[in-house]
């Protein structure tokens, strides 16, 4: 039988899960749509090619959505580590704390600075000063990746700091080793490329998507169309095998500072030389065996330590209480390691109908590429997921426990809360989904959105932003 | 070293409370320019009054966010225990501030669908809760945490008071003020006429709330009391009270003789010296009536560590903010086009 404070925490948990969960892929998705955004308004300016515009201006009506949802339910973030985890906040706030202003004075206001200019100023500042706005917010997106994942990474892989003996406190030694602390740099590679390959998948998509339309009515997709499936799929081609690469540096690297972490993901209970790998199984952690094991002989040690006899760890080599919850783990990586391979299929196989130029004409794979559209986001929440759930029973790790680092509040209040962020969130961002999908639904077109008040109405109908849809005055104005 | 321990505190209160301001005034007249929705029902004026704040509000909600670091890094103890007292109101807020951000995009995205009442409503409601909530914050702080040991150790609902409700109802009223006054500064024409009549209402409602909560604050502890009433003291503080009636007499000119600037500036006033008569009452403490500034302070490397960058940053920030808010600077009118 639980006990209520028990409870309270298992949802002050799940309200934080759910909610950086849901938070988690619009992030994401700006830090590849910006990127993307401001690559095409680069090749605009570069080419004067109008395809690029139109692409730009097709794109830019989606980002606005997505961003303001990350603002939002990023807002949640700021305050949530206070209300649900205020024993952690007040003993590592001497460094996450400072860490998330470093995020909000170097990030957050770059973004939200520029982004006004970025969504309504084309007709109001010049080409260059646009292009730089764009800019500014791409590099804002990154720098926030950069911070946050620094936070996240110190309190995986604590590094540079001292435990004050009155107060458990940490205090601050040495900040570049806070920032730079050993699962920073991997973690930060595999995020940044996972965002990147998840908004390819959802540009290649809606081009794929918009080929198979054209088709059905007979005719050959429009140019804003094809460049965007091309450019989409080229980045699968060369992001997804980047990102296999950067996956098992990051696994290396949490084998050597998270070992049980590996274990519980790897399903594996005795630590052991020529280690099999299992496809499926079912781990037990009370009685200490992984079920219906599917083997691979050999692999576990080879993807492991790169080598068929290197020694993998198993559960039963750490405490029962420092063991995080295989069975989840244990599938949350299977499925985004699947679906990474699966990504690095469909780049290749892009590759192949490219040389034999069939890339716009073969509707099987259009069909292909329009399924993998949330392929990228699966995976990377299957992977937040299994590095989050992975490193429990611990926020800071190895020196403070989950249980330790919750806030005095009540089941009831929790209760209700988490009832209203579930009802909240699945109206604003289900509805979010809808307008999205609504928007995407409509194929880029040439000379897109050329609107006069004129075409006030459709103009209302598409939603248009005015200095997007606004003629564009001369450069340097 | 131990200068460096008390003064860090102390710059660091000047910097939050400076945050806390420029939010407030920011995004009071966004969360104000929600609410009068509710006063103003013609879509076209509608779009007009969302247009003039659609390039900012992010980076105006932004000094929320700021906040909320500047508390966790450089306050960690009151920040650990002001959020868990009032975790009702502020979640509350947030949600409400979700509502609120997400109908910017979506109550033109749903135009012409069913859908599209619940954002022109969701625009309106979330600002009216996100500002009474905010308001329900301030009071609940001002009258005091229960604290033992450095915890919270009150009751879930200890904020619901009289007074915590007064504060809401003010701050509402104030940013109402706000948003009337932004838009006398930025529109022309019906939309103008009419905030200059809702503004002089909600000024009298406003100043109404600022004397009821002047009166009762410093009843609610004794230091209160004293701050305001202790000789010398009283020689610094009793002009505030007299810029208040000063100011309130040239919002009342300038919204009677058709200036469109002076009332925005004189609203913008009225919320600085309520914010310094509140930092003045509530000083040193961090979280009333029992941890000081110093109590709650992360160690000085932290302090020190983020001020260097603070000092380097504020000024980038406030540079390009301007630089945007000059970008979209001037009158806007229903021609102007449609977000």
């Amino acid at each position: 039988m639980q006990t209520a404070p028990d409870l309270a925490l298992l949802l002050a948990r799940f309200q934080f899960a759910f909610t950086v969960g849901v938070h988690i892929i619009f992030p994401a998705f700006s830090i590849g749509l910006a990127a993307y955004l401001a690559v095409l308004e680069g090749l605009w300016l570069k080419t004067g090619r109008q395809v690029f515009l139109d692409l730009y201006r097709y794109w830019i009506k989606a980002f606005s959505i997505v961003f303001s949802m990350g603002v939002v339910s990023g807002l949640v973030m700021s305050y949530e580590f206070g209300t649900n985890w205020s024993v952690f906040s007040k003993k590592a706030g001497p460094i996450t704390g400072v860490l998330l202003s470093y995020e909000v004075m170097t990030a957050f206001f770059l973004e939200a600075g520029f982004l006004g200019v970025m969504l309504f100023g084309m007709n109001k500042v010049g080409r260059g000063l646009h292009f730089a706005a764009t800019c500014c917010v791409s590099v804002g997106t990154l720098i926030s990746m950069t911070w946050i994942l620094a936070s996240n990474s110190w309190m995986q892989t604590p590094r540079g700091y001292t435990i004050d003996p009155a107060t458990g406190r940490f205090l601050p030694d040495d900040w570049l080793a806070i920032i730079f602390n050993p699962s920073f740099p991997f973690r930060l590679v595999h995020m940044g490329l996972a965002a990147f390959l998840s908004v390819a998948f959802v540009v290649g998509a809606t081009g794929a998507w918009h080929m198979l339309k054209a088709r059905r009515a007979g005719a050959m997709a429009r140019e804003p169309v094809r460049v965007m499936f091309s450019m989409a799929m080229w980045m699968a081609t060369i992001v997804a095998p980047l990102q296999i690469l950067a996956g098992d540096a990051h696994g290396l690297n949490t084998l050597k500072y998270q070992p049980v972490k590996i274990a519980a993901m790897e399903g594996d209970w005795e630590t052991e030389g020529r280690a099999p790998e299992l496809l499926f199984g079912i781990p037990d952690m009370k009685t200490e065996r992984t079920d219906y094991a599917v083997k691979v002989p050999l692999l576990g040690s080879l993807i492991l330590t790169h080598s068929l006899d290197g020694k993998v760890p198993g559960m039963k080599d750490f405490p029962r209480d420092q063991r995080p919850p295989s069975p989840i783990i244990f599938f949350s990586f299977r499925i985004m390691v699947a679906l990474g391979m699966l990504m690095a299929l469909v780049g290749f196989w892009s590759l192949w109908l490219r040389r034999s130029g069939a890339l716009f004409t073969s509707p099987f794979f259009h069909r292909v590429a329009v399924c993998m559209a949330p392929a990228g986001f699966i995976a990377l929440l299957c992977g937040w997921v299994t590095t989050e759930v992975g490193r429990q029973p611990w926020t800071v790790y190895g020196l403070l426990r989950t249980s330790e680092s919750v806030s005095p509040i009540v089941l009831s209040s929790m209760a209700v809360t988490m009832t209203a962020f579930v009802v909240v969130y699945v109206i604003v961002f289900g509805s979010g989904l809808v307008i999205l999908l609504r928007l995407l639904g409509r194929a880029p077109e040439e000379g897109e959105h050329n609107a006069s008040p004129a075409h006030a109405a459709d103009v209302l109908a598409t939603h248009t932003h005015p200095g997007i849809a606004g003629p564009i005055p001369g450069e340097g104005a | 070293m131990m200068d460096f321990a008390h003064w860090l505190p102390i710059v660091w209160a000047v910097i939050l409370v400076a945050a806390i301001t420029i939010y407030v005034i920011l995004d009071g007249f966004d969360l104000g320019i929600g609410m009068l929705f509710a006063l103003e029902r013609d879509q076209g004026r509608r779009d007009v009054m969302v247009n003039t704040i659609a390039p900012v509000w992010d980076g105006n909600e932004t000094w929320m966010v700021l906040g909320g670091a500047v508390l966790y890094g450089v306050f960690p103890g009151a920040y650990a225990t002001l959020l868990p007292a009032l975790y009702l109101p502020i979640v509350l807020m947030l949600l409400a501030l979700i509502f609120r951000g997400v109908s910017f995009e979506f109550r033109i995205m749903t135009r012409g669908t069913a859908r599209e009442a619940l954002w022109e409503v969701g625009f309106m409601a979330g600002s009216g809760i996100a500002a009474f909530s905010q308001g329900v914050i301030l009071g609940g702080v001002i009258q005091g945490i229960a604290v033992t040991n450095g915890e919270f150790t009150g009751g879930a609902l200890d904020w619901l008071t009289p007074f915590s409700v007064l504060c809401g109802l003010a701050v509402m009223c104030g940013y109402a003020l706000l948003g009337a006054t932004w838009l006398v500064w930025r529109t022309t024409g019906v939309l103008e006429a009419s905030c200059r009549k809702w503004a002089v209402w909600l000024a009298i409602g406003l100043f109404a709330g600022i004397v009821a909560v002047s009166l009762w604050t410093p009843l609610l502890h004794a230091p209160y009391l004293r701050r305001w009433t202790d000789w010398p003291n009283i020689l610094f503080v009793a002009p505030v009270p007299v810029l208040v009636a000063v100011l309130g007499a040239l919002l009342a000119m300038g919204l009677r003789r058709g200036h469109s600037r002076v009332p925005f500036l004189c609203a913008l006033g009225w919320f600085f010296l309520c914010l310094s008569g509140l930092g003045i009452t509530v000083w040193p403490y961090a979280v009333p009536p029992s941890l000081t500034l110093w109590d709650v302070s992360s160690p000085p490397s932290s302090q020190f560590f983020q001020l260097v960058g603070t000092a380097i940053l504020l000024p980038i920030i406030l540079t390009y903010t301007i630089y945007s808010y000059r970008v979209f600077r001037g009158k806007v009118t229903e021609a102007d086009g449609y977000h």
